[in-house]
């Protein structure tokens, strides 16, 4: 028997102030809960993303309200529209100056495969310059799918060996 | 000075010997040399109160048509509540040119560049005429007849992005050509859309002998 706290939940009387817990956890945790998109709103789906951040389908829930458009303060670009070919070297630019670590998430059936546009302007799947790493279908995908995706990323991000890259980088 | 449709012809017939009536489905339209465009238009924005413009586009016949090429205009009488369409052949197969009206209205402007991208005729005494949809430097008009729905392959516009990526614009392949639906099925699986010709698609090629 290691301790005799049979309690369940955390208890200051005993644990004091201090926690024992692994890195990766914390640093997950923390980046699961603060994904600050960046809004790459390029068409419809942007209205829809943009109907995810009000208040009857509230991606603040998440963490993700913070809609900022300064690649350097976001963590995720949500690529919202259709590609086309005359954007995707910006597209590519903006995703080169976000911060590592950096998520992109392909909302919409643009984004993910070129849509209905099959033609010689638009890039067929935002994944041809980008790495994507959740998909969204949908034309457009309601905001509860947006939602959705946003929860996978978290669960994706969770599952990170953070503390070990962190190493690995420095 | 009315503007009833059937009267708006023989008005410009009046006034300019070689406007001819043009058959049309909904709104009069006539036809009108390339040299008397800009001047049959301020009369039908100044005399004849069509004020409002309402497009300006194109036309490629086929390849081989001569001429290739036609302009059309279609404007808008705010006060009378009458349409009417003027159409010219341009000059020029390989190298159309037709009159600009951005000096009668300026809303031209962006439509002559969206003909001038998309077919290639160039507009006379242009501000400002350069690609507007495809990129500056595209080296094709998409949508003259000749050039593939599915597109030719170019560069990406930016070339540090093309080199850095290796992406370039290629042509979709069409999964067999177009798509079409089955009427009248029940079983919604079979009535999809579904290429005519499956034989070939993204990963496996079309043959070479066809």
């Amino acid at each position: 028997m290691v301790t005799s706290n049979t309690d369940l939940a955390y208890n200051t009387k005993i644990e004091d102030t201090l926690v024992v817990t692994k890195a990766d956890a914390v640093i997950n945790w923390l980046r699961s809960s603060s994904i600050w998109p960046m809004p790459m709103g390029l068409a419809c789906c942007g209205i829809e993303l943009m109907a995810s951040g009000d208040a009857r389908f509230d991606i603040a829930r998440f963490g993700a309200e913070v809609m900022r458009f300064s690649p350097r303060q976001s963590d995720c670009m949500i690529v919202a529209g259709t590609v086309t070919y005359k954007m995707a070297p910006h597209v590519r630019r903006i995703y080169d100056q976000m911060a590592e670590p950096k998520w992109v998430i392909a909302m919409g059936a643009c984004a993910s495969s070129g849509g209905m546009y099959r033609s010689y302007s638009t890039l067929q799947g935002v994944d041809r310059i980008v790495p994507v790493d959740v998909y969204v279908s949908g034309c457009p995908p309601r905001p509860e799918a947006l939602l959705d995706a946003l929860i996978k990323m978290q669960e994706k991000i969770r599952r990170q060996p953070a503390a070990r890259e962190l190493l690995k980088s420095a | 000075m009315s503007t009833a449709p059937a009267e708006v012809v023989s008005a410009l017939q009046g006034k300019f010997a070689q406007v001819a009536p043009r058959p049309s489905g909904d709104h009069p339209a006539v036809d009108v040399p390339l040299a008397d465009a800009v001047a049959v238009l301020r009369h039908l924005r100044d005399e004849l109160g069509y004020d409002f413009l309402v497009d300006v586009t194109g036309i490629d016949w086929d390849v081989d048509a001569s001429p290739r090429f036609s302009v059309v205009w279609h404007l808008f009488s705010t006060r009378h509540h009458n349409y009417v369409r003027v159409v010219a052949a341009c000059d020029g197969d390989t190298e159309p040119a037709a009159p600009s009206v951005v000096e009668l209205w300026p809303a031209a402007n962006w439509h002559e560049r969206e003909t001038y991208d998309l077919l290639g005729i160039r507009f006379e005494k242009h501000p400002d005429l350069r690609r507007i949809l495809m990129w500056e430097g595209y080296p094709y008009h998409p949508l003259r007849k000749d050039f593939p729905l599915a597109g030719i392959e170019v560069p990406l516009p930016d070339a540090e992005v093309g080199t850095l990526t290796g992406v370039t614009a290629k042509p979709v392949p069409m999964v067999g050509g177009p798509f079409v639906a089955s009427v009248g099925e029940m079983n919604l699986t079979e009535a999809e859309p579904r290429a005519k010709d499956e034989s070939w698609d993204e990963r496996k090629e079309k043959p070479d002998t066809l």
